[in-house]
């Protein structure tokens, strides 16, 4: 028995006298866990829940979203409730695999500095989310969020066809027209007056058409942020939404 | 010149030429600056082949001297310095974002100073700039040492060395210009990553070209963690950052996965960034910096091969702990948390194998401040990785999650475990790259130690009542049955806990700048001793530093 033991520490020798083989045992031995764990992912069809209502976002709400990761917002709020009493009467419905489908990257968040946001679409006016980025203490005395008053600038979404074409190239069902039309959708979308209203909500189901609170002659970027949180969480609509059929 | 020379320098040049067209093309102002940056970078590079080609003997450095091999330092003694200067820089940032969170008019109203931009810039400037240093410093160290080798190439570690910081500074303006795709230490966007990419692949061949020219027949444990870790990293950095930018003149990406499939792949990296990056690579500095301080052997060879195959197989699992709860269907939910749970034995087998190493010698403790901090990491290293398994279970996680009780055990990791080994090998390190007979002083080793452990006892206890109370509060309801407390309440509940985080951070940050300036007057050749007691037996502190053996 003794030697049989020390004959398997032995044959252990073969990785510590050979790099490679080291190096090949290694990897193979690392790729293991990923493998069992995540390529499931990409086909068991109960991973992503059948949903209605779930769709690309505008080209405005994409260019907010952006917004949203170039500041780093998702440091300290997360977009994803969890199926407990006090959070879902908190934020509301817990949060479904297909609402975050087509978020290239996701956003769910590992910290609530602030509170989660997944469905802070429509709790709040836009004019209240501006004062609230333009100066958090106004609105909230013992907020901790950083003033976002620069966002009052100019937003630079010329290429946002681009943007579209990517996402499209990932996965997510942007049409040619979509993609042709993504310029003058992102003006439209603040426009409730505009010729081109009723084509943007056939191309983009439930969309809100409105200035969001801001100036449609000069579209900003806290426009875009607050047309990207409005739609936040919106897309379900729970009243007709059936968990059970849905149970994993 | 060498092919070497000749192929670097023309690779270079073109790098230059075409980083300055992409610079003057490029859509957005981020990436004409770092392309420029790059360009500059290049450009520096192929002078200074040029100029080493001028000053340099015709012929390549000997493999060995009288017999002994001709240890390459150059790369190491860089990386050694950029570790100590990125650390500085890290735990400032950190003090700042921590005070920002008690007063928020410290974020100046302006973009690049605002808490969004600065958190990554301080997981990088931590994680990356000041581990990533250490790890490549002391791997580059110990493969030459337990091989018995020069390291391999000339200018390969030296590009290993400059491309990593390189790196480095692009990710760092990155974030503060807004450039990042969101994914938790994996922020750098796309052409970062590729550069990353590059300099990663030629890391691994430089040691395994190291590994393969070993005089010893057997490869040390040390490197064993080493290879390990820089492989996982490759495979996760890949897979992590695969993404379709907007342009291949601006700074934009989309990553590939969406949602649920994403999520997973980040916190697959995500928790495996700490498994192989701040703990197997740490680890290899343990299984040398720990016996060679202690002049003992390891404690168990076995248990150190059992160890090694146990922690790199099952860390990998661990990542959808990160996800206890969300939209991540519950059967990997589950995975992850039995494997983070039985990760707890390998782990603590590490921890036991790093400790009892110090059999026979415990009396170290009290004289040698340099292994003090080893053993303290240990310490810290086995409660981190208690807490990490306990945090894991979906009961307890459910109260932990998204609360700071994560950050307090994330820093009981990085501050007690990954700072403090690097802190030991760093004192160990520098006497030894710059032959110098001892440390300049042990008694400010020990004002460090001290000032810095009250830094991280101050720093994990507020976060653990902080976390535990905001969980508690969130979930709190009251006699009529509804939520007792506004989410704002919760948030004013955290300012004292803030306030005692920030100040344990300025106290690990004074510790640093102490030891900063320790290694600069060692570097610099002085010494403090008369002011050092010898220890009662009379033999010196620090005698390891005067010959590093093999």
């Amino acid at each position: 028995m003794a030697t049989a033991q020390a004959g398997l520490w032995k044959r252990h020798e073969v990785f510590e006298k050979n790099s490679i083989i080291l190096l090949l045992g290694a990897l193979l031995v690392v790729a293991i866990g990923g493998l069992v764990e995540i390529t499931p992912l990409f086909y068991l069809k109960s991973t992503v829940e059948t949903v209605e209502g779930v769709r690309p976002y505008t080209p405005l709400e994409l260019a907010g979203r952006n917004i949203y990761i170039r500041e780093g917002c998702y440091l300290c709020h997360s977009q994803m409730i969890r199926p407990m009493r006090d959070e879902v009467e908190r934020y509301g419905h817990f949060s479904l695999a297909a609402e975050s489908m087509y978020d290239h990257p996701f956003q769910w968040g590992s910290k609530r500095t602030g509170p989660d946001l997944a469905r802070v679409g429509g709790k709040y006016s836009d004019q209240w989310h501006r004062e609230h980025l333009k100066d958090p203490r106004a609105v909230v005395p013992a907020s901790i969020m950083p003033a976002y008053a620069f966002l009052d600038r100019p937003i630079d979404a010329d290429a946002i066809a681009d943007d579209l074409k990517a996402n499209r190239a990932l996965g997510v069902p942007y049409t040619d027209e979509m993609v042709a039309l993504a310029r003058s959708d992102l003006k439209a979308q603040l426009d409730p007056d505009g010729p081109a209203t009723a084509d943007l909500q056939r191309r983009y189901p439930g969309v809100s058409v409105r200035d969001f609170g801001g100036d449609k002659a000069r579209i900003a970027e806290i426009d875009a942020l607050v047309a990207y949180l409005q739609v936040l969480g919106t897309m379900v609509d729970f009243k007709i939404y059936e968990d059970k059929k849905n149970l994993r | 010149m060498t092919e070497g020379e000749v192929g670097l320098g023309v690779a270079l040049m073109v790098g230059a030429l075409l980083c300055a067209l992409a610079s003057a093309r490029a859509v957005d102002a981020p990436f004409s600056i770092h392309m420029a940056v790059f360009a500059l970078a290049a450009l520096a590079g192929f002078v200074t082949i040029l100029r080493r080609y001028e000053a340099r003997p015709a012929a390549p450095p000997r493999q060995e001297i009288d017999g002994k091999p001709n240890y390459n330092l150059g790369p190491i003694k860089f990386a050694t310095v950029a570790a100590m200067a990125w650390g500085i820089a890290g735990f400032s940032v950190g003090c700042i974002i921590a005070f920002q969170l008690w007063a928020p008019s410290l974020n100046l109203g302006l973009e690049y100073t605002s808490f969004g931009r600065l958190r990554p810039l301080h997981t990088s400037a931590v994680i990356f700039a000041f581990g990533g240093n250490v790890l490549i410093g002391t791997s580059f160290y110990v493969v030459q040492r337990t091989c018995r080798a020069r390291l391999a190439g000339e200018l390969a570690p030296w590009f290993v060395v400059l491309g990593y910081n390189l790196f480095i500074v692009v990710a760092g303006t990155g974030y503060l210009m807004g450039v990042t795709q969101s994914k938790e230490y994996a922020e750098p966007e796309w052409y970062a990553d590729l550069w990353l990419t590059v300099v990663w692949v030629t890391y691994l061949l430089v040691f395994l070209a190291t590994l393969r020219k070993r005089t010893e027949p057997h490869i040390f444990v040390a490197n064993w963690f080493y290879l390990a870790f820089i492989v996982t990293i490759a495979m996760l950095h890949i897979v992590n950052n695969l993404a379709m930018p907007v342009s291949f003149l601006g700074s934009k990406s989309y990553p590939m996965f969406a949602g649920v499939q994403d999520a997973l792949i980040q916190w697959w990296y995500g928790h495996n960034a700490v498994g192989f990056f701040l703990t197997a690579g740490f680890l290899a500095i343990m299984y040398y910096f720990v016996p060679k301080r202690a002049e003992r052997p390891i404690y168990s060879y076995r248990l150190s091969i059992i160890h090694f195959w146990a922690l790199i197989f099952m860390y990998i699992w661990a990542g959808p702990h990160h996800l206890h709860y969300t939209a991540l269907p519950d059967w990997a939910q589950t995975l992850g948390m039995t494997f983070s749970i039985m990760l707890w034995m390998p782990s603590w087998g590490g921890m036991i194998n790093g400790l009892m190493t110090l059999s026979g010698a415990w009396d170290k403790l009290r004289t040698d401040p340099v292994l003090r901090f080893m053993v303290v990491s240990l310490a810290f290293y086995g409660m981190a990785t208690f807490e990490g398994p306990m945090m894991a279970i979906k009961a307890v996680n459910s109260l932990s999650h998204y609360t700071d009780w994560t950050i307090g055990h994330v820093h009981s990791g990085a501050l007690g475990w990954v700072a403090y080994i690097s802190f030991g090998a760093l004192y160990c390190l520098v006497p030894w790259l710059w032959n110098r007979r001892e440390l300049y002083s042990l008694k400010l080793v020990e004002w460090h130690f001290w000032i810095s452990t009250l830094g991280i006892v101050l720093y994990i206890t507020s976060m653990w009542v902080a976390g535990i109370m905001q969980g508690l509060m969130w979930r709190a309801y009251n006699a009529l049955g509804f939520l007792e407390y506004s989410f704002v309440e919760t948030v004013e509940a955290m300012q004292p806990y803030y306030l005692v985080r920030a100040l344990g951070g300025v106290l690990f940050l004074t510790g640093a700048l102490i030891m900063a300036y320790n290694l600069a007057m060692t570097i610099a050749g002085k010494t403090a001793a008369e002011s050092d007691p010898l220890p009662a037996d009379g033999a010196l502190p620090g005698t390891a530093g005067l010959a590093p053996a093999e």
